[in-house]
This record gives C-alpha cells, structure tokens and sequence, in this order.
C-alpha cells in the first residue's frame, strides 16, 4: 500500500463515519439480496450483515471498540425503536385486549420452556455454571439479557452473542416451524416469535404481517419481565 | 417530526429514570413503550388541545419509520461475535445444541398454547 492511501486509511479509521457507513451500506446491501432472492428465511439480512461486516472488521484487524465507536449511532435507535413498538401496539388495542388470556398463558409456558430447557441442555452436556448462566436469559432482548446474566455470574459479552444469534436463528425458523405445526393464527405466529427470538424475531414478524409484529412487540417486552424474575429461579 | 422525536426520547428517558429509580428488572425502553401508548392514549381525550403534528399521523409515521428498519439496528451488537469466537469454538456443541433446542422449543410451546387458549375462549 503507498504512503498516502495508509495515511488516509489510517485518518479514516479512527473516524466513526467508517463504520457507520460500512454497517448502512451492508444491511442495505444485504436487504436488496434478500429481496431478489424473494426473501426466503435464510436470506436473513441481520445474519448477512453481521457476517459481512464482521468479515470486514477482521479483516482490517479493526479492534470491536473501534468498529462500535462508528457503529453505536445505530446501536443507539434501539432504545427509539423499542418506544416506538407503542404506534401498532395502540393501533391494534382492542385486538390486543381480547386476546389478554391466550397471551398470558403462552407467555408463562414459553417463557419457563425457552429458559429451562436451555439451562438443561447446556449442563446436560457439559458447559460450566459460566456458560449456563450466560445462556439461561438468551430469548429476552439483549440489554436485559446482560444485565440478568452478571447479576448471576455470566459472561455478559457472550450472553450479547448468543442473544443475537437466538434472534437470527429465530427469524429463520419462524415461518416454517409454524407452517409445520399447522398454527394459522397470525397473533399466535407473531407471539412466539417475539417471545423466543426478541426484536430480531419482532422484525421478522413486521416483514410478514403487521399484526404479527405487533404481537411480536408485546411477547418480546413481557418476556424481558417475566424472564427477570424466573430465571434466578430456574438457575 | 422533530416534536414527535423529542416525544419518543422523553418517553424512553422516563423509562430509563423509572427503572432505574426503582430498581425493577424492566428495560428503560420497555417502561418508555407503555408510556407511549398512555401519551397516545391521553392524546386522544385531549385532542382539541393538542398541536397539529399530534393530530395529523406525523407522530405515527415518524414512529413507523424508526421500526422499518428495526432489523439494522441489531447488526452493531451482532458484529460482537467476533469478540467471542474463542468461547464459542471451545463450547461450540453445547452452545449450538442449547440454543437450537431452547428456541425451537420456546417458539413451538408459546405459540401453540397461544392458538389452544385462545380456542378454547372463543376467539
């Protein structure tokens, strides 16, 4: 590389716009693909994105601060969006308040089920009270997630990751596992998805039906609650 | 726009300052949701004095347009991975396993309990 593009590179990377533009770039990027591709759930752009950007930062051998100093301008609109999960939620209000007894009931029983049985499966085969502590809470949203997992001695980095990568899981295997089961109903259908796989399962729901979504917004919230509370519990 | 933005902040701040203040195990932004929906609630018993962007939808267009991309916003915590890849090599089954299990098991209990109490309520 000549002197002046790694004087440059080395300008622009200390920069936050790099990464902030990097990351844009790539989801938008990732979602056009997505869409020539007709959206099939694999395609999902939250996993190509992180794959590519990822890949990018590795590559660079940019540390993680570095590319989060850039990054974070997004990071930040999560809290905005989690607010703005309002909008449908009174939209749809009085759908939501006749289905109040369905969705405290499966609110209970998934959240005690995608709790317990990862703390099962995880010591069943051989992870170390760290690694089952930083796993119990990884349905809930991520900011909870952390803060449940260091109250219980977890490694709350890794309860960021395996968050993410419940969610991007989760957004894969929603429609299908649903066709399979032969569950019809859109509410159903959007409640489980934000309940096991948070915002990216809520995102997931909002691409497929609005309803969906905006019973994803509300599994997602309850689950950041009841989750709180239960998995000291389980543990 | 601009007041519909501030409006989304205010109300995550209070939730921020609610659940810290309290000490309950709710996200700041959750606590902001429920305040969001009160705010267009309250709105709607007070119309005549609200200003025109409240009454006009700009509200719930400004609030659309931050959820229509709520997919990017996960993607600067997903690049996180990279931090962890030696964790998760060294527990890559029970890990894999765990979070495979846990959330196809997770997903299939909630929504079928959902769809059977709702059968069952008449719905």
């Amino acid at each position: 590389m000549n002197n002046e593009v790694f004087a440059l590179w080395v300008y622009l990377a200390r920069t936050p716009l790099l990464w902030l533009t990097v990351t844009i770039l790539a989801y938008c990027l990732c979602v056009r693909i997505a869409d020539a591709l007709r959206r099939p759930p694999l395609a999902n752009p939250v996993l190509m994105s992180v794959c590519l950007v990822g890949l990018l930062v590795r590559v660079t051998g940019t540390p993680y601060a570095t590319y989060f100093n850039g990054a974070q301008f997004i990071h930040f609109l999560l809290g905005p969006a989690t607010v703005a999960l309002a909008i449908p939620l009174y939209q749809n209000r009085r759908l939501v308040l006749r289905a109040i007894l369905p969705m405290a009931c499966a609110l209970l029983a998934g959240s005690v089920t995608a709790a317990l049985s990862a703390i099962l499966v995880a010591r069943a085969l051989g992870a170390s009270p760290v690694i089952v502590a930083s796993i119990a809470p990884k349905s809930v949203t991520a900011a909870v997630a952390m803060g449940i997992s260091g109250r219980l001695g977890g490694d709350v980095a890794l309860t960021a990751v395996l968050v993410i990568l419940t969610g991007i899981l989760g957004a894969i295997i929603v429609t299908p596992l649903m066709d399979l089961l032969r569950i019809r109903d859109k509410r159903a259908r959007g409640f489980a998805a934000g309940l096991a796989a948070h915002g990216i399962g809520t995102a997931r729901a909002f691409q497929v039906d609005p309803l969906a979504g905006t019973f994803a917004g509300i599994a997602m919230g309850l689950n950041a609650l009841l989750t709180a509370v239960l998995v000291p519990l389980l543990l | 726009m601009l007041l519909s933005l501030g409006l989304i902040l205010l109300c995550q701040l209070i939730g921020e300052a609610i659940a810290r203040g309290t000490g309950i195990p709710v996200p700041g932004p959750v606590i902001g949701m429920a305040l969001c929906v009160l705010l267009l609630l309250a709105r709607d018993a007070l119309v005549r004095w609200m200003p025109t962007e409240l009454r006009d939808g700009t509200f719930e267009t400004t609030g659309r347009g931050i959820l229509s991309h709520l997919s990017l916003l996960f993607v600067p915590a997903g690049v996180g991975v990279i931090q962890r890849l030696d964790v998760l090599g060294s527990n890559a089954l029970a890990l894999a396993v765990a979070v495979v299990a846990s959330t196809v098991l997770g997903m299939a209990v909630t929504a079928w309990v959902f769809s059977v109490v709702a059968r069952w309520t008449g719905e």
